[in-house]
């Protein structure tokens, strides 16, 4: 079942189109990776899910809700962290966890002393004196705390240290157990990777790809470094073979998942004495995407 | 470190900060220079007679006068240049301290508050440029302040009024821009943030404007001891002394020295003044968007409150004195109303409740529009995203201003009333007082209901419901005095309100305005539910 929903979403400011037909979908219980680089229109859409903007055309939905006309409604089961988070400099972290806490509606679970424990944080300091991962810390407390059932997280880890994100890892991975829905916003692969089910990335106001990682991956290449005891000839011109470097005898390449098997076949000729192969990253598979499909096609 | 290392770069930081003051710096002096040149006019005109000149040096006299304008001099013989000095000076210095508060706080704990003084830091330049900068461009507005002021007055050709008192006359009002600058310097050291600042170099101003009023009614070292009351003791236009300008100018910069010192021991981002811990956790006050709109602005509010409040018994101060001061001036008297049945006091009272409306109109409408600061700032999503409806957002911030424009009025008129029955033993009944002050409220509310508008409909051009307050507070209250077209003061809405107790009640302008009001707040409100919130 889809928590969020969004179909052709078209936001025009002015002149600008900064999303051109943008269509996501989060299952219940999944988290969902957005990513895109600066300015691709992620924290467009996530203002226009959380009824801040009103958009051009197409349609947005959260729990099958109209996101703009019953924002307030839908407000009580979201959980919204954004990436910049400027505070009143003279509350304190606790006041204005607390005064998040008041501003929704429904009850929360009680878990502040525990999120304010875990993520390190002094409640008692005025949010003037501190950091941007303090400020952030003080968002996400407000936000695991309360008792959502979608979490829409815009960059959220955004100037914590390795270790504080670690612990916000791990509140994700609980949210999900509890069969939560997560739209994390980021451009930290690496985190991408570790949290979410399915990833959509973005691309000038687009989604260019969608789908979980495996089918991501199948669509992409294979990295491989090979030994062989011959030197392998024009390896570079067999169709579905990129980037190969050649050090003596040993040849590193990408290959396309389609030409797989021709490829093997045609080095297994020349006598393979080590094979290594890795599935591609998460920053290949978005490099990838960018290459192709950006505007400098090379 | 070499005391180069210390300085580098100070001339590109002072560039770029006088950049970035492009319109506001300009704008700051333009009012101060335009608004002496105006006054020096106005008065001109009003006191061209000898006997005139005499029953304003009468009112000198009065320790309650001397207490909020400074010391009455050369009053045998009391020129406009004397008048002019004595009236309008002190209160010119206060604007350009002001300005001097207001814009080195924003150029050295501003940027650091915001992070862009690290960025700076970390280029080629020294760890005193940000402070030695912001003094020059102050040194800078102080210089042009003095020059443009001091040669302006000498060119009205004035006799009174001659080259070298024009010149101290300039000259007070920018060493006491200089001293406000380097005491701004000094506070920005010991706290850490923009509120801290601003907080504690007003409170230093407040302070030597009452230590200057205490001293020039009683211990006159006191007064020595304030700026305010030093630059006072110039006598502009009578005796002329320089040892004072000189006297609050090597005090600047001693200050200025000091602050420099402590800028080079302390920490980027720390103050010098230990930070409380504060509380863990939110008083039941900060439930939701009202009580968030009250905390975040309590202090602000607080002070105004103290001000109006202020401002109020100040007017009343004067009431004493004002039969005396009218017997004496035939022209003033030729102008009140023939055979009008009503006392002096009276009709002043009646001009005094507009133009304290309006200068109360000023906390209504910041206080209103902090939601489009918080806006600006990004935090109005922070409310906006937890399920609490746009219009209960705003009108959180509405019933906080209506409050407050009831609180101001009630204000003002409490101090107006108590001083003025003190010393007119008991002339005015509160009552009549206190009707002629709430009848602004709906002119009051046109004003809020316009902010509503801008705000749903043209969030970026909230201002201009201060330029209207502005042109408002020209047109109603210079407008009779300079002559201008009644159509003029009609495009505002205060001057549909009837000057009680001098004219009548009238029920029909009130409903008028009442009902303007609404609309534009309700107007503004669709607005506000229908755009987009850019934070």
């Amino acid at each position: 079942m889809a928590v969020l929903q969004t179909r052709q979403l078209v936001k025009k400011f002015g002149n600008l189109t900064a999303l051109g037909g943008v269509d996501i979908e989060v299952k219940e219980g999944e988290v969902y990776g957005f990513i895109g680089p600066n300015g691709a229109g992620k924290s467009t859409t996530i203002r226009i899910l959380l009824g801040m903007l009103k958009a051009t055309s197409g349609e947005a939905e959260i729990f099958g809700k109209d996101v703009w006309k019953e924002a307030v409604e839908l407000h009580k089961r979201v959980a919204y962290v954004p990436g910049d988070v400027n505070l009143w400099p003279n509350l304190t972290g606790g006041e204005v966890i607390d005064l998040f806490m008041n501003l929704r509606s429904r009850s929360s679970d009680g878990r502040r002393e525990e999120l304010i424990d875990r993520f390190n944080l002094d409640p008692a300091k005025k949010c003037g004196t501190y950091s941007k991962g303090n400020r952030q810390k003080v968002a996400l407390i407000a936000a695991f705390a309360s008792d959502a059932d979608l979490y829409i997280l815009d960059e959220p880890t955004s100037g914590l240290d390795p270790l504080m994100e670690r612990v916000f890892q791990e509140y994700v991975r609980e949210a999900r157990a509890e069969g939560k829905s997560v739209l994390l916003s980021s451009h930290i692969l690496s985190e991408v990777e570790k949290l979410c089910d399915r990833v959509g990335i973005i691309r000038k106001g687009e989604i260019i790809e969608s789908g979980t990682l495996q089918e991501l991956r199948h669509l992409t290449r294979t990295n491989f470094t090979v030994e062989t005891k011959e030197v392998i000839p024009s390896l570079d011109s067999l169709p579905g073979v990129h980037d190969a470097t050649l050090q003596g005898r040993t040849v590193s390449f990408q290959a396309d998942a389609s030409e797989l098997d021709p490829i093997l076949r045609y080095i297994s000729g020349y006598g393979i004495t080590r094979l290594e192969s890795a599935p591609p990253t998460l920053e290949d598979l978005f490099m990838q995407h960018y290459e192709e499909t950006g505007g400098d096609k090379r | 470190m070499r005391s180069g290392q210390l300085t580098a770069g100070t001339g590109r930081l002072a560039k770029f900060a006088l950049r970035k003051d492009r319109i506001r710096l300009p704008v700051w002096l333009a009012s101060i220079t335009l608004s002496t040149w105006g006054i020096v006019l106005i008065f001109a005109e009003m006191y061209a007679e000898e006997a005139e000149r005499q029953a304003v040096a009468a009112t000198m006299l009065n320790p309650a006068v001397v207490a909020m304008i400074g010391p009455g001099y050369g009053l045998d013989n009391y020129t406009l240049g004397a008048l002019t000095a004595q009236q309008l000076l002190l209160f010119t210095a206060i604007a350009v301290a002001i300005m001097s508060i207001l814009l080195t706080a924003g150029h050295t704990c501003g940027e650091e508050e915001e992070g862009q003084l690290e960025m700076i830091r970390s280029l080629p330049v020294g760890r005193l440029a940000n402070p030695i900068s912001a003094a020059a461009v102050l040194t800078a507005a102080s210089a042009v302040l003095t020059a443009v002021i001091g040669i302006g007055l000498r060119l009205f050709g004035i006799e009174s009024m001659d080259l070298e008192g024009s010149l101290l006359y300039g000259a007070a009002l920018g060493v006491t821009g200089l001293f406000f600058t380097a005491i701004t310097i000094l506070f920005a050291q010991l706290s850490d943030s923009v509120r801290g600042t601003v907080g504690l170099s007003f409170a230093f101003l407040i302070v030597t404007y009452l230590m200057r009023a205490a001293g020039d009614i009683g211990n006159e070292v006191l007064s020595y001891l304030s700026p305010l009351g030093l630059i006072l003791r110039a006598e502009v236009y009578v005796s002329d002394y320089w040892w004072p300008i000189g006297l609050t100018a090597a005090a600047a910069a001693l200050l200025f020295a000091a602050a420099l010192l402590l800028n080079s021991r302390r920490d980027l981002g720390s103050g010098l003044l230990p930070q409380r811990a504060g509380r863990m956790h939110a008083g039941v006050l900060l439930r939701g968007p009202f009580g968030l709109a009250v905390r975040i602005q309590r202090t602000a509010l607080i002070a105004w409150s103290a001000g109006l409040f202020v401002l109020g018994a100040s007017y009343g101060s004067v009431l004493g004195d004002l039969e005396a001061y009218f017997a004496n001036n035939a022209a003033l008297l030729d102008m009140l109303p023939p055979g009008s049945g009503f006392t002096l006091a009276e009709q002043f009272v009646s001009l005094l409740m507009v133009v304290m409306a309006m200068i109360s109109t000023i906390p209504v409408l910041i206080t209103f529009l902090k939601l489009k600061g918080e806006e600006k700032k990004g935090r109005t999503s922070h409310v906006l995203t937890r399920s609490v409806p746009r219009g209960r957002l705003l009108l959180g911030y509405l019933l906080l201003s209506l409050l407050v424009s009831l609180g101001v009025q009630l204000l003002t008129v409490t101090g107006l009333w108590a001083v003025g029955n003190a010393v007119l033993e008991g002339a005015f009944s509160f009552t009549i007082l206190f009707k002629a002050s709430v009848i602004y409220l709906p002119a009051m509310w046109v004003m809020l209901g316009l902010a509503v508008l801008l705000l749903g409909w043209l969030p970026r051009r909230t201002g201009l419901a201060y330029f209207y307050l502005a042109y408002s507070f020209f047109v109603v209250y210079l407008g009779g005095m300079l002559q201008l077209p009644d159509w003029l003061a009609g495009l505002s809405p205060f001057d549909y309100v009837p000057r009680l107790p001098v004219e009548e009640y009238e029920a029909g302008s009130m409903t008028l305005l009442t009902f303007a009001a609404l609309a534009l707040t309700v107007t503004g409100m669709y607005g506000y539910r229908r755009r987009d919130i850019a934070d």
